[in-house]
């Protein structure tokens, strides 16, 4: 049975924490839906919002100034109406009083708070303290490696997951020479599975790139302050000029600890993704209950954060809506254009339903226990949407009663 | 209200054909996206707004009023 309809309240003013694309698209839905209140948007960077996917492709290739990346014109954040607080980390966070602090010393309350802070990169011990180790999270970030890849002339990617493989596939594109070196034993295999992840692995091993799977860095080496390399727990030792750590990241609720919020993964949701009453959270940083797969879930890509916060933004204006999309997520190397759809697991059952590996052009379909549960398009975007219907089973909800 | 695409900035991801399907298309090889109305009737004023703000890629532009 659907729950009783909640009385429509609109809250006065929303505050908005990260100014990204997550938090850029919650303030623009509730616009354009007619919202009329106070809308406050406070980022830690001093960047008005861009776009993170170009920063590991276009940007760190030097095919695109950083300024190609900014979401909006400032005419268009004009006609927004809200108030970027930029350069200005939140510090904290009083759910019940709905209060944010931040570095600066700014008390912001609001009726509804929406929380969009994303992800921390994790790093290596002692990274901190040599100059050419890298993590590629910011715009900041990708122009700090992207000087570096210009002197260096050898790369270590450590992490062979989706962000590590494009860095290492835009670097070699420089011609500078690339290991990669990674826990897992094929380049995004956890991610991909087994047969996608050994072709991008083929891939990568013949463009250039040394692979140095299955193995975990044990340290970076240093002398005089900069970075000499990477040794691994085999005991082989990579020299490197710029060494870029790419092992992972962690949602940003460092700041939200004693806000009175659950947090686990990510901050904890209900399925209409909010946290507390009056305080919601979307993009890379939430996890929510997805009703469709009646479990938890927590994502960490593009299409996401600014779905969730459609979701959102209906939510806060008095709508109840539960948030079942079906996970998309792309990836650009050399010239291999993926799109997955869905989960593409490990344990899936993996079958060519268009095209051919051998042709460069396939569709995939991943099946685990009879279910359809992702589709993956190997240069064949159009054809891998088509297929992405045969989704729709695993993650819409059942009819009630359950 | 008139539509633009920046093909060079479109990932191929398909989302503005899902929710409006008689505005955009994609190309078969690649997926980039195809421009079939640039400017879509009023009672598709809604679903192109909504594609435009959940393009992953920013690469849909709106101008004109409504
Ligand atoms: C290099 C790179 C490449 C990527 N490529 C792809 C891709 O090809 N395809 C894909 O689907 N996804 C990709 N992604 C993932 C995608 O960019 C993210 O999923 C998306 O940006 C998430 O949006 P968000 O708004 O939730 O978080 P973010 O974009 O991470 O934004 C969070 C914002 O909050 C700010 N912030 C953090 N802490 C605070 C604080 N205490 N106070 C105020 N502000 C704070 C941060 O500065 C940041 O601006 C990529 C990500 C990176 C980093
Ligand atoms: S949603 Fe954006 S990125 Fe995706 S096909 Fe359409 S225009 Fe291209």
């Amino acid at each position: 049975m659907a729950p009783p309809t909640p009385e429509v309240t609109h809250p006065e003013d929303v505050l908005i924490v990260g100014a990204s694309a997550g938090g850029l698209a919650v303030a623009e839905a509730l616009r354009r839906k007619g919202y009329r209140g106070r809308l406050t948007v406070v980022g830690a960077e001093p960047h008005p919002p861009y776009d993170r996917p170009p920063l590991s492709k276009q940007v760190l290739s030097g095919a695109w100034e950083g300024e190609r990346t900014h979401l909006r014109s400032r005419d268009d954040l004009d006609r927004l109406e809200a108030e970027f607080v930029l350069g200005d980390p939140a510090t904290g966070l009083d759910a019940a009083a709905r209060e944010v602090r931040t570095a600066s010393g700014r008390v912001l309350r609001a009726d509804a708070v929406v929380l969009a802070t994303g992800l921390t990169a994790l790093r290596l011990p002692g990274q901190d303290d040599l100059a050419g180790v890298h993590v590629l999270r910011t715009l900041d970030d990708a122009l700090a490696l992207r000087r570096d890849l210009t002197t260096a002339d050898e790369l270590v990617v450590v992490g062979e997951g989706v962000l590590g493989a494009e860095i290492a596939a835009t670097a070699r594109g420089l011609g500078t020479g690339v290991t990669l070196a990674g826990l897992g034993d094929a380049v995004m295999g956890d991610h991909l599975g087994g047969l996608v992840g050994g072709m991008l692995t083929r891939l990568h091993a013949g463009r250039g790139v040394r692979l140095r799977l299955g193995v975990a860095a044990r340290s970076l080496t240093g002398e005089d302050g900069r970075v000499t390399g990477v040794l691994l727990a085999s005991g082989e030792w990579l020299p490197a000029g710029a060494v870029v750590v790419a092992t992972g990241s962690r949602p940003a609720v460092g700041w939200l600890a004693g806000s009175g919020l659950t947090l686990g993964d990510g901050v904890e949701c209900d399925a209409r993704c909010r946290a507390a009453d009056g305080v919601y959270a979307l993009g890379d940083i939430a996890s929510w209950h997805h009703e469709g797969l009646g479990r938890r879930l927590r994502l960490e890509n593009r299409t996401n954060a600014v779905e969730q916060a459609q979701v959102v933004a209906a939510n806060l204006l008095g709508e109840d809506r539960p948030y079942v999309p079906v996970p998309y997520f792309w990836t650009d190397q050399y010239d291999v254009k993926i799109q997955a759809h869905g989960f593409l697991t490990r344990d899936a059952q993996v079958d060519v339903v268009e095209g051919a590996p051998e042709e460069n052009r396939f569709v995939a379909r991943y099946t685990v226990g009879g279910q359809v549960t992702g589709v993956l398009g190997w240069n064949m975007a159009k054809a891998a949407r088509l297929h992405r219907r045969s989704l729709a089973e695993a993650f819409t909800p059942e009819k009630p009663h359950a | 209200m008139k539509v633009t695409v920046d093909e060079e900035k479109c990932c191929g991801a398909g989302q503005c054909v899902l929710i409006a399907p008689e505005v955009f298309d994609q190309r078969d090889d690649d997926g980039i996206v195809i421009l079939l109305e640039a400017e879509p009737g009023e009672e598709q004023h809604a679903a192109v707004r909504e594609a435009a703000a959940v393009c992953p890629a920013a690469a849909i532009e709106l101008t004109g009023r409504d």
